[in-house]
């Protein structure tokens, strides 16, 4: 059954449900109803942290705490986002600047190598192939710090300590996350057109890259997104990793702010939103790409 | 298999060249798994029979790392019930209120797609952004939630400032962000063929029965990717815990997390074998709870043509 089929026989499937459950007039018109009552109280919840922090931000340190609650600030602070970015000692743009440049390079990396990695897993039959996928699958239950006190050490003798190359370098050669999920969808399209571009001589590499690569775009921008906003998220690696401020990302950045400085509410909640605010802007701009892309995985699973 | 209807001599060269096409693209993923996995992982787990400060090269102590942390290492003890409590509660919670949201969200209501963006919203806040929202929300005399709990008449703890509530006040920080996984449900959910339903409805299975005997069962492969993956990343909760009590587990050790003391025991001790022999062990109870859940599965999950979910 494909997708399409499935959506139609879902809605036709529902219009004879309704009007079954329509026998009961008044369930049918409560039902709805108590249905948004519900949803809006669970996202009146799930929104109430994300308001008190934008809002918190916008207020003195003395309203944050108030009693009674302030739900609107009074008056509108909007100098405490200048003072955030201004904060002696902590370069809040140039903060932001490090978390664009380390998620960017991750990003980009983890774009190219998967597409190619994913590639060769899904189209191209080499001996051992079946096995090694086995093992990358696998390796996704491997706890993060196993691989990292290792690495540390190694980064250490490369003198690569207190740089990003050990934060970006390893995004190039792959993520067993997104191989899987570009796999899936390179499994998806048909061989005809590789065998089509075969017998009029392209390469694989050609193949790859003027036939293949277009025609999985969503699933590309989906890895680019997610890749980029776990590495905006990643406080690990930068903890253990970079030792200057003026190299810190924006997570790392706030840690240190809030440890020197645990009265400063109303900048911790500026720095905290102003960490927040690009994903929010990059995931309202992507959004109908986004769920376009997790609808084809859909397909595929 | 490649379909070359080409004579045996020319499939036999396509078939090469392909292979040696097929490695050049997995050559990058090779280099990470030598480079990033396989050594390692065989490393940690040398390192874990060895005192090793970085400085000085590793001494071979045998099995001395392994002997400390279960006889005169409380900290190991206090950290494994801390993460234990944790993942026992966070879990179970986050599975059930995901599966809650994703039913209620799989209607077709109007502005259903807003409600969607919502709840999803919360996934795009940095962990250690949101930790800070939400130790200034459990600020035990001032802040948000004991505001609204005196409100409306109910007791007020200490939350993140009392041993007793600090973790529950992580477990329901961690519930805040269910809505990654409520979306995977959903997408499960939209999964279910309509007529197994409807034909079900006809055979006269009210609205629980349904959702025991059709939706649950088909749903149990999501419920398992979402419960493996819900006990991975709750073993490794440590942002969060870092952020609220430092590498101390404040208060009085009640956040310290496993993953938090093995970050001490390593960045801030440097004593790389005992945190190698540490981190052998999380690896070691990762891979038996999953495999136990996976065994588990064959009793529970069912599986679309397959003969069916029992034994």
């Amino acid at each position: 059954m494909t997708h399409r089929d499935r959506t139609q026989s879902h809605h036709r499937g529902s219009r004879t449900g309704a009007r079954r459950a329509g026998r009961s007039r008044l369930r049918c018109c409560l039902a709805p109803l108590m249905r948004h009552v519900l949803l809006g109280m669970v996202a009146i919840a799930f929104l109430v942290p994300f308001y008190w922090m934008a809002i918190s931000a916008l207020k003195d340190n003395s309203q944050i705490f108030a009693r009674p609650l302030q739900w609107w600030p009074h008056p509108i602070r909007w100098d405490n986002i200048l003072r955030a970015l201004h904060y002696p000692s902590f370069p809040f743009l140039r903060f932001l600047w490090n978390s664009v440049f380390y998620a960017g390079g991750v990003s980009i990396g983890t774009v190219l190598s998967c597409a190619a990695v994913g590639y060769g897993f899904a189209r191209l039959h080499f001996p051992g192939r079946d096995l090694l996928f086995a093992i990358t699958v696998s390796t996704m239950l491997i706890p993060g710090i196993v691989i990292f006190i290792p690495t540390f050490v190694l980064f250490k003798h490369l003198g690569l300590l207190g740089t990003y190359a050990p934060l970006i370098c390893p995004a190039f050669l792959g993520n067993a996350f997104f191989i899987f999920l570009l796999r899936q969808f390179f499994l998806g399209l048909p061989q005809e057109l590789s065998d089509a571009a075969r017998v009029d001589g392209a390469g694989e590499f050609r193949i790859f890259w003027q036939i293949m690569l277009p025609l999985v775009r969503p699933a590309l921008l989906v890895t680019a997104l997610l890749s980029f906003i776990w590495t905006w998220h990643e406080f690990f690696g930068p903890l253990i990793y970079l030792s200057e401020r003026s190299q810190y990302p924006l997570s790392l950045g706030l840690f240190a702010f809030r440890a020197q400085h645990t009265t400063e509410w109303s900048l911790l909640m500026a720095a905290s939103t102003l960490a927040t605010l690009p994903l929010v802007v990059l995931f309202f701009c992507t959004q109908r790409s986004f769920l376009e892309g997790i609808t084809l995985t859909g397909i595929k699973g | 298999m490649a379909a070359t209807r080409a004579p045996q001599a020319r499939r036999g060269g396509a078939r090469r060249r392909t292979a040696r096409a097929g490695l050049l693209f997995v050559l990058p993923w090779l280099l990470s798994l030598l480079l990033f996995t396989t050594y390692p992982v065989l490393t940690t787990l040398y390192l874990s029979f060895t005192d090793y400060n970085i400085i000085q090269p590793p001494r071979w102590v045998g099995w001395q790392n392994y002997r400390t942390m279960f006889t005169a290492d409380p900290a190991f003890w206090t950290s494994v019930e801390n993460s234990a409590y944790y993942a026992l509660l966070a879990v179970p919670l986050g599975l059930a209120g995901a599966l809650g949201l994703a039913l209620l969200l799989h209607t077709r209501v109007q502005g259903m797609g807003i409600y969607r963006t919502l709840i999803a919203l919360p996934v795009l806040v940095p962990p250690v952004a949101s930790t800070i929202v939400f130790i200034a929300m459990f600020d035990p005399d001032n802040g948000l939630i004991n505001a609204l709990l005196q409100t409306v008449g109910l007791p007020i703890v200490g939350w993140l400032t009392d041993p007793t509530w600090a973790k529950p006040a992580l477990i329901l920080l961690s519930l805040w962000g269910l809505g990654a996984s409520a979306l995977i449900f959903l997408a499960g959910l939209q999964e279910i063929p309509r007529s197994l339903l409807d034909a079900a409805a006809i055979d006269g299975a009210g609205v629980w029965q349904r959702f025991r005997h059709v939706t649950l069962p088909l749903l149990t492969p999501v419920i398992l990717f979402n419960l493996v993956m819900g006990v991975i990343s709750s073993f490794h909760i440590f942002t969060q815990a870092l952020v609220v009590g430092g590498t101390t587990g404040k208060p009085l050790e009640s956040t310290l997390m496993f993953m938090v003391h093995i970050y001490r025991t390593a960045f801030r001790y440097f004593a790389m074998g005992q945190a190698a022999a540490l981190a052998v062990v999380l690896f070691l109870a990762v891979l038996v709870v999953t495999l136990v859940i996976f065994r588990s599965a064959n009793i529970w999950v069912y599986y679309e043509g397959s003969r069916g979910s029992n034994r």
